[in-house]
């Protein structure tokens, strides 16, 4: 049906095609919030929101945790196994892995958040943009084509080298890929929503354009955001990982689950932990971030809800 | 349908031609320079200096720009600034690989990840279900070279059922190929089969939730000509689509995996010409992904009448 | 295990049946032999005098041959080159070319391409260059042989013509060599050992070299580059892997026979395997060093590259670099220990880590806390832990350190840049070079100190200029070792070049390869293949 209405190229129609116009107001939001708490009483859900507070906790306290200086180098005690003075041993530049675990989930974190609030806010905007006016989507959306054409792993190497490694790079380098998606999700919502019959009479009745956006338009986009926020958040921090791999990634001093990882991975046969431990964490992180997504979807997706 | 098909196609040449543009501009404002790659690390300034007039590196970039889209006009990619070897070749050498883990990855993950979506839908909140899901939520947890070094370390290393690298194209046999190929695409498969297995859940739960669906049952279809004649069947658009974009964010898993796997593929150029500042190549890599991307995304819409028939172009 | 029973029985019927056609068609083996290695890097620029990267210089090994070679003694030996003649006044060199050379495309070698040979190299090189302000004429005189008249007498020329590492005078023929020396060649065409199949080369992948057949090689036994080049394999290929436990994992599972350089702490792994030989090659080895910038603040106080130099200790250094003291060792010499100009000074100013001593000279040079930039490449191993251990150790004796990562190829193009730390230039950068190549003041570029036009970092010691000229007119050994011991203490003194300390990285290869060649130069004649 979206093709119908918008025949250019690289349109994903189906996205948004389930969603129903509703407005969120505040009892609604008491009650979703109310179903939200609800959910935990669902064993794995427990365990998912345990396992993400337990992991931001880590990260807001990890200087009181018994973790020594994560970037601190001991060559003389490189590739250490697990002992009393390094509870999960060291690694080649003989640093204490479980520390840099610890203030890794800081780094990964800040990643996976820093990553999704840019990638939401700027698809957001832009999406409404293309959206609700019809002059700018043209262009906008040749645009979101051309960056969705450009392999992002080329992208990334490009901007990391040109600005040197360090967070902001390396989350510009996850964002810039990652908008378009969020951009074709808000605007498919925003078409959809807008040929409803009562946002085309609050049209024709003259409501101004940022009233209708906030009113009717954005709200609807939220649920879809959430959803697609867990996506970006858990794909941020494996393309972090990713991007350390290929020698694109944040500077190896800065303690990152993915850093960690690529690091380790010359280690593999010889001492697995370098790449276990973060990658235990690392994938923990993300079962729970991805279990309580879907969790909020349903809950926000009445659609959804009434099926489950 | 020709018309659109057309127009379509017609579409693609302004984007061509912003991506060409923004990687030329991008890749002449990032600091590297071919001549110190190419004369090594203890070349004198005057040397650098007569090695980037013979490449031409010394104009001024829109002069270099301009220069390069003449030549492209006439089809010619130009040659790599360090080896002379022209372009067009390099990427020949190197297409084999690349679709061969690109085409198997696709094959594997729709073999399997559709099933384990529909299996799931028809199981939905039980305990299979659930199994299945925690399952694909891991295959989008654990990094492509994490499983990739498992795969390579328990398969090839301790049970010996596979080299553990390499590539041996199909013109001398279809084993040798295929066994080199079977780590590759597994490692590579994990996260397509757990975002597609998902899509295929979740668009199958939506449809079960329509109107035809409950005509269907009251007509008194059994379960499984409801799941796969009527559900699947409605489905399929998100599939497809999803499908679609999960080909074209192929090219990053295929770097990783054709690193791990040492595979000679277009992946692995991309990094080596991104980090030998080997701008010819990389601009006609660029090229040629971003038509491979647009290409797809034309087929997968050609391919919606086909699932829904209340689209039409 | 049944297959691996299986597979060692096929193993032996094959080996059998070598054996035996061996046997009954002697000089035709029973199939193509191919030793398949994995060398350091992948092998993309092809021109050996434009480029001085170690894999460019392989390669030139392979396909090209020089007139004089080196072994392992360092003295210099004829190898292209029947025999030269010197004249009496020591200014006129005669070299006549041995019979039978022939380039890869049939043509006989003559000393007209010799000659073309040498003006295209000493254009480009380094030492060729100040080789050249000495040199009045080279000139064919027949056929075979053709001279060089010397300026005033000097040893360079023979040491040059014989030099190692990078950019060893190679002979093309004479159309190769007439291209631009900035130009790379466009033919690969040698009178060298191996021949390029330029048909199966696929850049920064693969390379692939036929025995050449007509290839006539010396008599004596092969040593470093001097010698007899027998070649007793049909083929060598090389390839690239971008993953170092790859080759690894391939050598242990037999699909390989060759690695150039194993990764230090992959070691165990080989070293308790039956099937592998692991072996340093290159016995000289590689020092690593670091360069300060000497053009802009902090680092153009010599009490503040003092204070760094006894800050950084080489021990920490080698244990992250390293870790296995089996093939590491701290060394002051700027030329390198166990070569003929090894010198000690300066041992407890760049051996031990002193941060004591290096908080007083910083106090005493009122440090303003300019920020120090050290480049960091991520992304090759043998350099990527040397800045790390150096941040460290100077943010323990209190500079501010601003530790920038790139790729390596970044760093190799940015520390050409003269602008300063703010504008996107650096303070440190560190990288290692091989012995072979770093043995005296003219091979080892870290000592010229000709302000800008020196290496990166520009230090300007006219002094070390002056007696790195002497060092070119001195013909007497013992006079030498004067001189390069006064350069060794201005370069400690001056912080010209910080060393870092020495260790050599072994090659691993398959059993089944005997004959394997210990030399600073990876080469393949002599090495055997049996089927076993």
């Amino acid at each position: 049906m979206q093709a119908i209405v918008n025949p250019l190229p690289g349109e994903s129609s189906g996205q948004a095609s389930g969603e129903l116009p509703s407005t969120v107001s505040a009892p609604q939001t008491a009650s979703v919030l109310k179903q939200l708490v609800g959910t935990l009483k669902s064993g794995p859900v427990l365990v998912a929101f345990v396992i993400l507070c337990v992991v931001i906790l880590a990260a807001l306290s990890a200087p009181l945790l018994g973790t020594n200086d994560p970037v601190a180098i001991d060559p003389g005690s490189r590739l250490r196994g697990i002992s009393p003075e390094h509870w999960l041993g060291t690694d080649a530049y003989g640093r204490d892995t479980y520390s840099r675990v610890v203030y890794g989930a800081r780094v990964s974190l800040i990643v996976g958040a820093g990553a999704t609030i840019m990638c939401i806010l700027l698809g957001l905007l832009i999406g409404v943009v293309a959206g609700y006016f019809r002059a700018a989507d043209a262009i906008i959306m040749r645009v979101m084509d051309g960056i969705m054409a450009i392999p992002s792993i080329l992208l990334a190497i490009a901007l990391v080298s040109l600005t040197g490694g360090s967070i902001l790079t390396v989350l510009v380098a996850i964002t810039v890929p990652e908008v378009p998606r969020v951009v074709r999700l808000v605007r498919s919502v925003i078409l959809s929503v807008r040929s409803e019959p009562y946002v085309e009479a609050a049209i024709s009745l003259g409501t101004p354009a940022p009233t209708l956006l906030v009113r009717h338009m954005v709200p609807n986009t939220i649920a879809p955001l959430i959803v697609q926020g867990t996506y970006v958040f858990a794909a941020a921090i494996l393309i972090e990982a990713t991007l350390s791999f290929l020698g694109a990634g944040l500077p190896p001093e800065i303690p990152s689950w993915g850093n960690m990882m690529s690091e380790g991975r010359m280690y593999f046969q010889l001492l697995p932990g370098l790449i276990l431990y973060p990658g235990i964490v690392l994938a923990a992180t993300l079962l729970s971030v991805n279990v309580l997504g879907d969790v909020v979807r349903d809950v926000l997706d009445p659609k959804m809800a009434k099926k489950s | 349908m020709l018309p659109y098909i057309a127009r379509r196609l017609l579409a693609t040449v302004p984007v061509m031609v912003m991506v060409a543009v923004v990687v030329f501009a991008i890749l002449r404002l990032t600091p590297g320079d071919p001549a110190a790659i190419i004369a090594g690390d203890d070349a004198t300034a005057e040397q650098l200096d007569k090695i980037r007039q013979t490449m031409g590196l010394d104009k001024p970039i829109y002069l270099q720009l301009v220069q390069w889209l003449a030549r492209l006009m006439q089809g010619d990619l130009g040659v790599s600034l360090l080896s002379g070897t022209p372009v067009l070749s390099m990427i020949g050498d190197r297409m084999g690989p690349s679709l061969a883990l690109a085409l198997g990855t696709i094959v594997v993950t729709v073999i399997i990840a559709i099933p384990l979506g529909i299996i799931a839908a028809w199981r939905q909140g039980k305990l299979l279900d659930r199994a299945i899901m925690t399952l694909s939520v891991l295959g989008f947890s654990v990094p492509t070279f994490v499983v990739g070094y498992l795969l390579i370390y328990s398969l090839s290393i301790k049970l010996g059922w596979f080299p553990v690298q390499g590539y041996k194209p199909l013109s001398e046999g279809f084993w040798p190929f295929a066994q080199r190929l079977v780590l590759p695409v597994l490692a590579l498969s994990g996260v397509y089969v757990a975002l597609i297995a998902r899509i295929t859940r979740s668009s199958i739960i939506e449809v079960m939730g329509e109107d035809f669906i409950r005509t269907a049952r009251s007509k008194g279809a059994t379960e499984r000509v409801v799941l796969m004649r009527h559900a699947l069947r409605n489905a399929a658009v998100p599939i497809v689509t999803i499908i679609g974009i999960g080909i074209a964010s192929l090219i990053s898993g295929v770097v990783v995996t054709e690193s791990v796997f040492n595979l000679p593929g277009l992946g692995r150029l991309v990094v080596e010409a991104v980090l030998a500042r080997d701008y010819p190549v990389i601009q006609g890599l660029i090229l040629l992904f971003s038509f491979i991307y647009i290409l797809i995304n034309l087929l997968v819409d050609l391919l919606y009448p086909v699932f829904d028939p209340r689209i039409r172009y | 295990m049944l297959s691996k029973v299986k597979r060692a029985a096929c193993y032996k019927a094959f080996g059998i049946s070598a054996a035996f056609s061996f046997a009954s068609l002697v000089t035709i083996p029973a199939h193509a032999q191919t030793i398949t290695a994995v060398m350091q890097s992948g092998l993309r620029v092809m021109d050996p005098v434009v480029s001085t990267a170690f894999i460019t210089r392989d390669h030139g090994y392979m396909i090209y041959d020089t007139l004089l070679g080196m072994n392992e003694k360092f003295e210099i030996k004829p190898q292209m080159a029947e025999k030269w003649e010197v004249a009496e006044d020591q200014k006129t060199y005669t070299f006549t070319l041995r019979d039978g050379l022939k380039w890869h495309d049939g043509a006989p070698v003559t000393s007209e391409d010799c000659v073309a040979s040498l003006k295209r190299w000493a254009q480009q090189d380094s030492t060729g260059q100040v080789l050249m302000t000495m040199v009045s004429d080279i000139a064919v005189v027949d056929g075979k042989s053709f001279k060089v008249v010397l300026k005033e007498p000097t040893s360079l020329l023979l040491e040059s013509l014989a030099k190692l590492s990078s950019r060893p005078a190679f002979m093309m023929p004479k159309r190769i060599a007439e291209t631009p020396a900035s130009e790379s060649i466009k033919e690969f065409i040698g009178s060298g050992p191996f021949k390029f199949v330029a048909s199966e080369f696929k850049p920064g992948l693969k390379v692939v070299y036929d025995k050449n057949k007509d290839y006539v090689p010396r008599s004596e036994p092969a040593s470093w580059t001097a010698g007899g080049k027998v070649v007793n394999v049909d083929r060598v290929q090389w390839a690239a892997m971008p993953d170092q436990m790859t080759p690894v994992n391939a050598l242990m599972n037999g699909e390989i026979d060759f690695i150039q350089q194993v990764p230090f702490d992959l070691l165990p792994m080989l070293e308790n395997n039956n099937d592998v030989n692991v072996e340093v090659l290159d016995k000289l080895g590689n020092w690593t060093y670091y360069r300060f910038n000497h053009l802009h603040p902090p680092f153009n106080n010599k009490l503040l590259r003092q204070a760094a130099m006894h800050a950084v200790g080489q021990d920490d250094v080698l244990k992250a670099l390293v870790g296995n003291p089996k093939y590491a060792k701290t060394c002051a010499a700027v030329f390198g220990c166990d070569t003929p100009y090894a010198d000690t000074y300066g041992k407890d100013v760049v051996i031990p880590s002193n941060i004591d001593k290096a908080k007083q000279l910083l106090k005493e040079a009122n440090y303003d806390g300019t920020p120090i930039v050290v480049l960091q490449p991520t992304d090759l191993a043998m350099v990527a832990p040397q800045p790390i251990v150096i941040a460290s150790a100077l943010r323990k004796a209190g500079f501010k350190v601003d530790l920038k990562t790139m790729d390596w190829q970044s760093v190799v193009t940015q520390q050409g840049n003269q602008k300063s730390p703010s504008e996107g230039g650096w303070n440190i950068f560190s990288t290692y070079s091989t012995l072979a190549t770093s043995g005296n003041p003219f091979g080892n570029t870290t000592v010229a100190a000709n302000g800008t036009k020196a290496w990166a970092g520009w230090p300007e010691v006219p002094e070390i200029e002056k007696l790195r000229l002497e060092f070119a007119r001195a013909t007497d050994e013992t006079k030498r070792k004067e001189i390069t011991a006064q350069i060794q203490k201005l370069a400690i003194d001056e912080g010209v070049v910080g060393p870092l300390g020495q260790f050599s990285v072994p090659a691993a290869y398959s059993k089944k390869l005997t004959g394997v060649l210990a030399s600073p130069i990876t080469v393949f004649w002599n090495i055997k293949k049996s089927d076993k």
